[in-house]
């Protein structure tokens, strides 16, 4: 019978299969942060385990750490201790950590697939609801809380549930000038924000075929976004060219061997899922989020929402309150939007493209007088060293953007780059809840070429219309 | 983990949909390494005001009416967002015992399992009309009883509620889910043999 690839990857991982009590998964791969595992450590000491298969764990510090100067001790006390045990941790129980000074140091979903550690057709969990990031790769990867991680350290397997299916398609071309941020802002627009839930997607069309390895990793990051523990696209040449020469691959096959096998983990012709979803490439425009969840999104050529044209009381009540804590009047259009702050990075649109998209946009420009600050905060140190190699840095600094260390930093605001009471932020990240990026700031998500064009301008721009200076 | 089996308490309305766990418990208090220690946190930027101490009065469940509650009532997808299981600690440490939602977002569902707290799904005119109940009757409170899966409001009145059998069992047990899967034990070790991972 015809497989989907998550039928196959469930099939190949079960331990035990029970449905009524939940089945077994192994977990071929665990990546562990700082700040969702102190409690999962200390659980195994209280309880007398060990960590079953450390090998098989790696651990970053990303979540707290300052994208200033690194050489400079961690100046907040209790971000300082979090650090610290991570790395007391990983020593004790033998687990390979890249700490804040090493090379391979990032994002943990950024360098996952950077290092080769994430492989088509594997299971991966981390601590981490971004954990959907890696099922671009072909991978069935998804964030657990950190009862759930103690539990993967002390037996390497997860007790889990058959998830339903959804096929989410976007068929044709994406026109210029839509990425794939756009790409999964107007799906979680369509399915809404629990659109997803008890879901695994499959994202698949030409649209997605068509897109970049990166790209795919910023379309399946989001899959949590609409509610979707996990996200995938089935591996192809690109998924295979991608993972050629990543130091962490397996060393007993040749590469033309393993992409054979990692090819084998698409899904069948003639598959089937429980849910489809249809979209048109040439449908969706560049997208901007309005609200305080990422489903209040629309075009950058609409408008703020009219309260009384929504269909029913819920709705208008969450976006009359969105609306209140954006400070926006009702109907605005999304261009009129005035800009203080941009923030260029994370899980979702930290990686090397991104900044070369951001780079071409901002080549010849400067930003503009209002917006006060303006971050890049590249998504693991060796996409800030690419991105140095290529002159990037140059082009964001004489732009007028602060060129940063890399980790999670604005995005959610647990070191010291949050925003203020009323900053508004044009931000690639992926979450634009009330308070995400700083208490009382206000965030607006967008693509990276729509964020650098937006610190130029001060006001969200169209990016379809915008005159690229000395782009190839 | 503490067992659940039944339990009675005053029910606080939290009428959002889609809170995220962001709003139950801001990101500046993630940086602790312990798992107790979250309930004076919970709903921070909501319930207090912008000098953090000043219980915002805006805010429904600081009503001197809902003190001392342990049955928290709300909308759709509670829970969304972040995997942090700082969320359901910080509800803990509160003293809620029991969430009744519409929806949950599924990451969080499963964390309150882990916890010793009891996530209910209830269909969302039942969800409106407790909402409705809960504030017309001050004092209100709910009688849940797990092994016969049943509501009972303060008439008598009874709510039947679904559960999955064996979060059912996990949670009347208190049992640990680790325990459980070493059961397995061999299972793992004969999966890793013949996976080429041993």
């Amino acid at each position: 019978m015809a497989k989907n690839i998550y039928e196959k990857i469930w099939d190949y991982h079960l331990v035990h299969d029970d449905e009524a009590q939940g089945s077994l998964l192994y977990i071929d791969r665990h990546f562990v942060h700082e700040v969702t595992s102190p409690q999962a450590f200390e659980g195994l000491r209280l309880a007398g385990r060990t960590v079953r298969r450390p090998e098989l764990t790696f651990a970053t510090m990303d979540h707290n750490i300052p994208t200033t100067d690194r050489s400079r001790p961690i100046a907040d006390v209790l971000s300082k201790k979090q650090v610290e045990t991570l790395l007391a941790n990983c020593n004790e129980f033998g687990i390979t950590c890249f700490d804040m000074n090493d090379r391979r140091n990032g994002i943990v979903h950024v360098i996952g697939p950077e290092q080769g550690l994430t492989l088509p057709g594997s299971t991966i969990v981390c601590g981490d609801s971004h954990t959907s990031t890696h099922g671009a790769l072909g991978a069935l990867a998804f964030g657990i809380g950190t009862s759930e991680v103690e539990h993967v350290l002390a037996t390497q397997t997860l007790a889990q549930r058959k998830s339903k299916t959804m096929e989410v398609r976007i068929n044709g071309k994406l026109p210029l000038g839509i990425t794939a941020k756009d790409i999964i802002l107007a799906i979680i627009g369509k399915i809404g924000t629990a659109g997803g839930t008890g879901y695994v997607i499959e994202y698949t069309g030409e649209a997605i075929r068509d897109l970049s390895m990166e790209g795919r990793m910023t379309i399946c990051n989001m899959s949590i976004e609409a509610g979707a523990r996990a996200g995938l696209i089935s591996p192809d040449e690109k998924t295979c060219e991608y993972l050629r020469g990543r130091p962490y691959l397996p060393q007993d096959q040749s590469w033309e061997e393993l992409a054979a096998r990692w090819r084998s983990w698409a899904s069948d012709e003639g598959c089937s899922y429980d849910r489809t979803v249809e979209l048109e490439a040439a449908e969706i425009e560049p997208q901007v989020t309005w609200g305080t969840s990422p489903g209040m999104v629309t075009g950058v050529k609409g408008r703020v929402p009219v309260l009384a044209e929504l269909p029913d009381e819920n709705t208008r009540n969450s976006a009359e309150k969105a609306l209140q804590y954006m400070d926006l009047p009702e109907g605005a259009p999304m261009e009129s939007i005035q800009l203080n702050k941009i923030f260029l990075g994370s899980c979702t649109n930290g990686r090397i493209e991104d900044l070369r998209a951001a780079a071409k946009t901002l080549k010849g420009h400067k930003v503009h007088p209002c917006i006060e600050q303006a971050l890049v905060v590249p998504g693991s140190q060796q996409v800030k060293h690419q991105a140095e190699q290529e002159g990037l840095d140059q082009i964001f600094k004489e732009a007028g953007f602060e060129w940063r260390e890399a980790g999670c930093s604005m995005c959610l605001g647990m070191n010291p780059d949050i925003l203020n009471p009323g900053d508004r932020c044009a931000s690639t990240s992926n979450r634009n809840f009330e308070g995400r990026q700083g208490k009382g700031g206000r965030t607006h998500l967008v693509s990276p070429a729509m964020a650098a064009a937006a610190a130029v301008k001060g006001h969200f721009v169209d990016i379809r219309n915008w005159e690229f200076n000395g782009a190839e | 983990m503490q067992p659940f089996t039944t339990h009675t308490g005053i029910v606080a309305p939290l009428d959002a949909m889609n809170v995220d766990t962001d709003q139950i418990i801001p990101k500046q208090f993630l940086k602790r390494i312990e798992r107790t220690g979250y309930g004076d946190v919970l709903f921070f930027d909501w319930r207090y005001l912008d000098d953090g101490e000043t219980p915002n009065p805006g805010f429904e469940m600081n009503a001197p009416r809902y003190e001392g509650a342990s049955i928290l009532l709300t909308r759709d997808n509670f829970g969304c967002g972040s995997s942090r299981e700082h969320a359901p600690w910080a509800l803990t440490d509160y003293g809620i015992r029991v969430i009744l939602a519409p929806s949950f977002a599924d990451i969080f569902y499963n964390n309150c399992f882990n916890n010793g707290m009891l996530p209910i799904r209830l269909p969302s005119e039942t969800i409106s009309q407790l909402f409705d109940e809960v504030r017309a009757q001050e004092g209100f409170t709910l009688a849940v009883d797990l092994p016969e899966q049943t509501l009972t409001k303060p008439n008598g009145e009874t709510i039947a509620f679904d559960i999955d059998a064996f979060k059912k069992a996990c949670l009347l047990n208190g049992w640990d889910q680790i325990g459980l899967t070493l059961r397995h034990a061999g299972k793992i070790d004969a999966y890793e043999k013949a996976h080429g991972l041993a």
